[in-house]
């Protein structure tokens, strides 16, 4: 059960898992906050994180728990985080919104839509002048990012620089209720991003195959020094925006129409068609994800809280050791 | 003075390109970055030529996109850069307000300490020039009441020298004031260096403490010399550092003096000048003789005629005044 099918499958299964009992703790009170689930979503972070080395940066939005696991930041230390906990990824400090893991060269976790655009772009300058060759900076965010100012001179800077970044925009078709079609003047979003004079195309975002084709396509241009590349993932969130969100905006055969293209579903049945996996390798794969998770709640309950006393910790230099990515 | 090369007269604004050329000489990873900075010069002359001994990959110049650009300083800080990024004025750095305020201040917090964010934001401040609404606030208090930035306003040749210095080795984003009256003001470069934490005694007294910073600290010492005539001894302490604020150094002022006036060319509502006083009184309200008195912008938008900008901002007479009003003991605010 390995190969680049199984992989993609399997990690489109984690996130679907541990998201799903992510809702459940919500419900319980022990996630706080806000808590935005990527579930319908999972095929993009699985293909495209697929594609990219250990030497790549991430930088994500606050929907980024999948992103965050695919990258290889372990589910304990993420639900961790998710608690609040000190073991968590970000310490604690960061909640569901802000998993970072230097590490994995994982920068958030960014909740101000478009605000992380120009910090990838920033890393692709440092990779650029350093003279890291072949280094990639993925930075996904939402089409909801697109109407924000920070897009727009994030993308021109990638540009004119020439720059190594992926723009991996998941149009999901909502910014929280907002819809695309109500609120952007021209809704083909890899024809807007073409007028930055960079390559770009839209990916069908439910096909996790689609996704690591294209993230694979793209990233030998930018690796090679073509500059950035914007792709655009059309895709759909099965849930509402957040936990808070009812939802009110959708129409029930709307979801009911993409729900059908549910990316995991349509992926296992293509696989068992193909005979490439049996429903038992499947079904194993499911119950691997659900050890996965419930080892992380385990760790995440028994992880201490952070010590009151620390409060001020992290605000300046004097706190200690930190990173700079090199 | 130990060298005496250093001791030859300079101007602020070449104090500020020989820190920014010293360090660029020193670490590659040191670059600059904002608004015509290369051929141009910078808008202020500060990195004029810079460009020709260091290339236009060192000395960047950015599109007017200052979300962009300071966004972008901040995650090649990250990436193992170590960026300065001039923003024009201060009035033009909200636009990048977010990037400052909602990044660089918190990710370090926010990732639990895993990251942090060597940049130096430079940016000009303060009226004088009548340029109007739009090109003439001092909003440095804005970002002095953020946790995760550092705040400076070196006021003199030597601080703007070496507090540039200390900034740009400073793991953290510091954001530099640069009052533009300041950039023709010359003098020696004594020798450094300069910390990024103290105020200083400009001017020793012992009836009154005056506390000034950036475009305030020469107009301070220029009330102190006439409140002098009025056999009042002032002395001047320049803050130097807006986040931290040094209030040892105040409180020790205060402890002898017995009375303060703070001088702020921001506004006075929930201002710098606000929590300065509130400092100054929670630390001596027992060794006060008067209340501590506010010298600051008066409440309207900086208006383009020169009689009204001199108004609007606080002059010597003002300060002279609110030195007699503290000295006398009336509570009215001045």
């Amino acid at each position: 059960m390995t190969g680049p099918q199984t992989k993609l499958l399997r990690d489109m299964i984690r996130i679907r898992v541990f998201e799903e009992r992510c809702a459940e703790l919500y419900g319980q009170q022990k996630i706080r906050g806000f808590l935005h689930l990527y579930i319908g979503e999972e095929a993009i972070a699985a293909g495209v994180i697929s594609q990219l080395t250990k030497d790549d940066s991430i930088v994500a939005t606050y929907r980024e728990h999948g992103h965050a696991l695919i990258r290889g930041i372990p589910a304990t230390e993420i639900m961790a985080e998710m608690y609040g906990k000190a073991a968590g990824c970000s310490g604690g400090r960061g909640g569901s919104m802000h998993l970072f893991d230097a590490e994995r060269r994982f920068l958030g976790g960014n909740a101000i839509v478009g605000g992380h655009l120009p910090l990838a772009t920033g890393l692709a300058l440092a990779d650029k002048m350093l003279h890291r060759k072949g280094r990639v900076t993925a930075c996904f965010f939402g089409e909801g990012a697109v109407a924000e100012g920070e897009f727009h001179e994030a993308m021109n800077l990638a540009s004119i620089w020439n720059l190594p970044v992926l723009f991996c925009c998941e149009n999901n078709l909502y910014a929280m209720g907002t819809s695309l079609q109500s609120s952007e003047s021209e809704t083909n979003l890899s024809l807007k991003a073409s007028s930055y004079n960079m390559p770009s195309w839209s990916v069908d975002g439910m096909d996790a195959e689609a996704t690591a084709g294209a993230a694979s396509r793209a990233l030998d241009t930018v690796r090679g020094g073509g500059g950035p590349v914007f792709l655009e993932f059309r895709t759909y969130r099965f849930r509402a925006h957040s936990m808070f969100d009812p939802d009110l905006y959708r129409k029930p055969d709307e979801v009911a129409k993409w729900t059908e293209r549910d990316p995991i579903s349509t992926f296992s049945a293509q696989l068992t068609s193909a005979g490439t996996l049996t429903q038992e390798h499947i079904d194993r794969l499911w119950v691997e994800a659900s050890q996965e998770t419930q080892d992380a709640v385990d760790f995440a309950e028994a992880a201490e809280w952070e010590p009151v006393e620390n409060l001020e910790d992290h605000v300046g230099a004097t706190d200690g050791a930190s990173v700079v990515l090199v | 003075m130990t060298a005496p090369e250093l001791a030859a007269e300079t101007t602020y604004r070449d104090a500020l390109r020989e820190a920014i050329r010293e360090a660029m000489i020193e670490d590659e990873r040191v670059f600059i970055m904002g608004e015509d900075v290369a051929e141009y010069g910078g808008t202020y002359a500060v990195t004029k030529g810079l460009y020709k001994e260091f290339g236009r990959d060192r000395v960047r110049n950015t599109p007017l996109s200052e979300a962009g650009f300071v966004g972008a300083g901040i995650g090649a800080a990250l990436g193992g850069m170590l960026p300065i990024v001039e923003i024009m004025t201060v009035n033009f750095s909200l636009l990048a307000l977010d990037q400052i305020v909602n990044t660089a201040a918190t990710l370090r917090h926010m990732s639990g300490g895993q990251f942090h964010i060597p940049v130096v934001i430079r940016m000009t401040t303060g009226a004088g020039r009548q340029l109007a609404a739009q090109h003439s606030h001092s909003l440095e208090c804005w970002f002095a009441h953020v946790p995760g930035l550092r705040v400076v306003a070196p006021a003199t040749v030597t601080d703007a020298r070496w507090m540039l210095k200390a900034a740009m080795a400073d793991p953290d984003p510091v954001i530099v004031f640069e009052h533009n009256g300041l950039y023709n003001s010359s003098g020696p470069v004594l020798p450094g260096p300069v910390d990024l934490t103290t105020a200083e005694i400009r001017r020793p007294g012992t009836d009154l403490t005056i506390v000034a910073s950036a475009g305030m600290v020469s107009k301070s010492l220029e009330a102190a010399e006439q409140l002098g005539d009025r056999n009042v001894s002032a002395e001047v302490i320049d803050l130097r550092s807006l986040r931290p604020l040094d209030r040892a150094t105040l409180a020790k002022s205060v402890e002898h003096t017995s009375r303060a006036v703070v001088v702020d060319e921001g506004w006075r509502s929930v201002g710098l000048s606000a929590e300065i006083a509130a400092g100054i009184t929670e630390d001596c309200f027992y060794r006060l003789d008067a209340p501590v008195c506010r010298v600051a912008s008066r409440e309207v938008p900086i208006p383009y005629p020169r009689h009204l900008e001199d108004a609007a901002i606080p002059q010597v007479h003002d300060i002279v005044a609110g030195a007699m009003t503290v000295m006398t003991g009336s509570l009215a605010d001045v």
